[in-house]
C-alpha cells in the first residue's frame, strides 16, 4: 500500500487548560480531496495551523511521503510542499493579478537590468497566463486589479497563487464562505482540478453541501478528537452531522442502517 | 494604463463598462488621474493668463520651474511614504536642518562644497532611518513620530545655525545648482536624450511582450504616449530656451522624478512598497520583510528632504532659522495628493510629485503676480487641498463599493 502524502499520527496540542487537539490521526493521499468538518471549537483551525507550521504539536508525528518531518514555521511547511490558502485570502487589493500571484517570489529581469532589481513583468505575465489557463481560471485580464474581481475570482487567484510553489498538499480554509452559487461552483471546479493533477487537497468548511460535492472523504473533529472518517460515496449528510454534534451514532452502526447514498 | 479588455469570460458581477458616463466617472475618480490633473493645470494657467498676460511668459514660466524644484524634490520622498499609507510631517524641518548643516560646514568650516552637500544628504538619510525605525519597531503612528521629529529637527537647526541665525551661501558650486542655465544647444541635447530614452524603453517593452506572446501588443498606445512625451519635452525646452535656458535645477528634479518612478514601478523594492501600502498583512504572509521596507521608505523621505533643502538654499542664497518652515511642508505633502497619490496608501506615482508641485506652484506664482494678499493665498491653497483630498476619499469609497 502506498504511503499517504501527508500523515498525522497521535497529534495533540494543549493551550493552558484547553486540550485543542487530542490524539488526532489523519491522512491525505495523492489525488484525494479530504473534507475537514467540525463544530466551532472542534479544533479545525488548530489542526490547520499545526500542519501549516504556525503551531508546533505537543505530541505526535507528522510525515510526508512516509518520512517523518518537523514543521516549525510556515516557511518550512512551504518548502515541504504544504500550501495553505486562508479564508481572508491575503491578497493585496491595489495590485494586479500578476503581482499578487508572484508576491514575495517575484522574478527578476535577466541581463543588465537585474542590477537594479528590476522585476521581469513579461516573464511573470507569461507564467501567470500558463498557470491560470492550466486550471481554467476565468478572470478578465491578468492585469486587472484584484480589487475589481469578484469574490470567486479572488478565491481562484488565491488558490492559483499557492500552486506557483508546486506544492504536494493544499489546505483550503473555508474556500466557499461568502460566495454566491455560481462563484462557489467555479471554486469547487478548481478544487477538483487540483485532485486530477494528483495533489492532496484538504478542505475545511462549514458547508456540508459543498464538502459532499467535492470531497472523497470527510474527516470529523469533535472537541479536539477524531469523531469518524466517512466515505462520501457511502454516507449521508445526516450521519456526518450526527458525528459533528456527537449524537451516538458510530460509523459502523450507521452503515448498517443507511444504504442510501 | 490598465487594460480592461477581454472581459467576456468574466463572472456575472463583472461587466465591461465603457459608456460615456463611465468615462466621466473614471476621469473624476482616479483611473485617469494624470489627465485630470493636466486639465486642472491648464485651467489654472488660463485663468491666471487672462488676469495677467505675463503669467505665461517665458521668464515667468522659468521662474515657476525654479520655484517648484525644492518642493518637488521633497515631494518625491513624500510619495514613497504616502504609498505606504503613512505620513512624514518632518520633511520641512529635515530640509531646513540639513541645508543649515551644509551651509555652516561650507561657509564657517571651509568644507569642500560637495562634501558639505554629502553631509546634508547623509544627515537626511540618518534622520529618516531613525524615524522609520522608531515608527516600525515600536508601532508608534508615523504621524506622531514625525511630528516629534518636526519639533526636534527645528531645534537642531537653531543649534547648528548658532547665534547669528543666518548663513549666506556664496560657494559657486552650491549656488550654481539653482542658478546655472544651459545653452540652447545643450537644452536640445537634453530634449533629444529624454525623447530617445522614453521611446527606447517603450519599444523595448513592447518587443519583449511580443516575443513572449502576450496580449495587448498594439503599438498605438506606446507610440501615442511617446509622441505626447516628445511634444511636451520640446515645448518645455523651447520655452526655457527663449528665456535663460534649461536650468540645472530642472534637470535635477526631472532626473529624480524619472529615476524614482522607475524604482517605484519596475523594481522589486517598489513592488513591495505597493504591497505593504495596499495590504501589510498580505505582504507579511508573502514573506516580505515589511519593517525593513518601512524603514527604507522613511530613509528615502529624509534623503529627498535634504536634497530639496540643498536646492532651496542654493536658490535663496542663504539658510536662516525659518528655512524649511512656513508652507513648505504643507505644499510638499499636498502636491502629490492633489495629483492623485492616495493618502490611504497603495496608490500613486512619483509623477504626482512633479504634477502636484506644478499645480501648487502655479497657483502660488499666479497669486503673487496678481499681488494678492497672504490672507487670500492661504485660503485659496487650503481650498484646493481640501478639494483634492475629497476627490481622493470619493475614489476610495467607490473602489470599495465595487470590490
Amino acid at each position: 500500500m502506498r504511503a499517504p502524502l501527508l500523515a498525522l499520527k497521535g497529534v495533540s496540542k494543549r493551550f493552558g487548560a484547553v486540550q485543542a487537539l487530542d490524539g488526532v490521526d489523519f491522512e491525505v493521499y495523492a489525488g484525494e480531496v479530504v473534507g475537514l468538518v467540525g463544530d466551532n471549537g472542534a479544533g479545525k483551525s488548530t489542526l490547520v495551523k499545526v500542519i501549516s507550521g504556525i503551531y508546533s504539536p505537543d505530541h505526535g508525528e507528522i510525515s510526508m511521503d512516509g518520512v517523518p518531518v518537523t514543521v516549525r514555521s510556515p516557511e518550512e511547511a512551504t518548502q515541504l510542499g504544504i500550501a495553505t490558502v486562508y479564508q481572508d485570502l491575503a491578497l493585496a487589493d491595489n495590485l494586479d493579478v500578476v503581482a499578487n500571484l508572484f508576491l514575495g517570489r517575484e522574478e527578476l529581469s535577466r541581463g543588465p537590468a537585474r542590477a537594479t532589481w528590476q522585476v521581469d513583468e513579461t516573464a511573470m505575465e507569461h507564467r501567470s497566463h500558463e498557470l491560470l489557463e492550466r486550471f481554467a481560471v476565468t478572470i478578465p485580464s491578468v492585469r486587472t486589479e484584484v480589487a475589481a474581481l469578484s469574490g470567486g475570482q479572488r478565491q481562484q487567484v488565491a488558490v492559483a497563487r499557492s500552486l506557483l510553489g508546486e506544492p504536494k498538499v493544499v489546505l483550503l480554509d473555508e474556500p466557499t464562505a461568502a460566495l454566491g452559487v455560481a462563484q462557489t461552483a467555479q471554486v469547487l471546479l478548481l478544487i477538483k482540478q487540483l485532485r486530477e493533477r494528483g495533489l492532496g487537497v484538504m478542505v475545511i468548511s462549514h458547508n456540508l453541501a459543498d464538502v459532499f460535492e467535492v470531497a472523497d472523504r470527510v474527516f470529523v473533529l469533535r472537541l479536539g478528537r477524531p469523531a469518524g472518517t466517512f466515505d462520501v460515496a457511502r454516507t449521508t449528510q445526516d450521519e456526518v452531522v450526527a458525528a459533528i454534534t456527537g449524537a451516538h451514532l458510530r460509523p459502523a452502526e450507521v452503515s448498517g442502517k443507511g444504504g442510501r447514498t | 494604463m490598465s487594460t480592461r479588455t477581454g472581459a467576456a469570460a468574466a463572472g456575472p458581477d463583472f461587466g465591461p463598462r465603457r459608456s460615456p458616463l463611465e468615462a466621466a466617472r473614471r476621469l473624476v475618480q482616479g483611473d485617469l488621474v494624470s489627465v485630470r490633473i493636466i486639465v486642472a493645470i491648464a485651467a489654472i494657467w488660463i485663468i491666471f493668463q487672462s488676469q495677467n498676460d505675463r503669467f505665461l511668459s517665458a521668464v515667468n514660466l522659468t521662474n515657476l520651474a525654479l520655484q517648484i524644484t525644492a518642493t518637488g524634490l521633497i515631494s518625491v520622498g513624500v510619495v514613497f511614504v504616502l504609498l505606504l499609507g503613512e505620513i512624514d510631517l518632518s520633511v520641512g524641518a529635515v530640509s531646513g536642518v540639513t541645508s543649515a548643516l551644509m551651509a555652516v560646514m561650507n561657509v564657517q568650516h571651509g568644507w569642500n562644497p560637495y562634501l558639505a552637500i554629502a553631509a546634508a544628504v547623509v544627515l537626511g538619510l540618518a534622520i529618516g532611518l531613525l524615524q522609520g525605525a522608531l515608527f516600525s519597531s515600536f508601532g508608534v503612528p508615523s504621524f506622531v513620530v514625525t511630528l516629534a521629529g518636526l519639533l526636534a529637527w527645528q531645534g537642531l537647526q537653531l543649534y547648528v545655525l548658532g547665534d547669528t541665525g543666518s548663513v549666506s551661501v556664496t560657494d559657486g558650486k552650491i549656488v550654481g545648482l539653482a542658478n546655472h542655465f544651459y545653452s540652447d544647444a545643450a537644452g536640445w541635447v537634453f530634449a533629444a536624450v529624454v525623447i530617445v530614452a522614453y521611446a527606447g524603453t517603450a519599444l523595448w517593452s513592447l518587443r519583449a511582450r511580443r516575443a513572449a506572446g502576450l496580449a495587448d501588443t498594439a503599438a498605438a498606445g506606446p507610440i501615442a504616449r511617446t509622441l505626447i512625451v516628445a511634444a511636451a519635452t520640446i515645448a518645455v525646452v523651447a520655452v526655457l530656451n527663449s528665456d535663460r535656458g534649461v536650468p540645472l535645477a530642472v534637470l535635477i528634479l526631472v532626473a529624480f522624478v524619472a529615476g524614482m518612478q522607475y524604482v517605484v514601478t519596475r523594481t522589486l523594492f517598489g513592488r513591495h512598497v505597493f504591497a505593504v501600502g495596499g495590504s501589510a498583512e498580505a505582504a507579511r504572509r508573502a514573506g516580505i520583510r515589511t519593517n525593513r521596507i518601512r524603514i527604507i521608505v522613511f530613509g528615502i523621505s529624509g534623503t529627498m528632504a535634504a536634497i530639496g533643502g540643498v536646492l532651496a538654499a542654493s536658490r535663496l542664497l542663504s539658510v536662516d532659522q525659518s528655512a524649511g518652515g512656513s508652507d513648505l511642508l504643507l505644499f510638499a505633502i499636498a502636491g502629490p495628493v492633489i495629483a492623485g497619490t492616495s493618502l490611504f496608501g497603495g496608490r500613486g506615482s512619483v509623477w504626482s510629485a512633479l504634477l502636484g508641485a506644478i499645480t501648487i506652484g502655479s497657483i502660488s506664482n499666479g497669486m503673487d503676480l496678481l499681488a494678492l494678499q497672504s490672507s487670500v493665498k492661504f485660503m485659496v491653497t487650503g481650498g484646493v487641498l481640501v478639494a483634492a483630498v475629497i476627490v481622493d476619499a470619493l475614489a476610495r469609497q467607490n473602489r470599495q463599493a465595487r470590490a
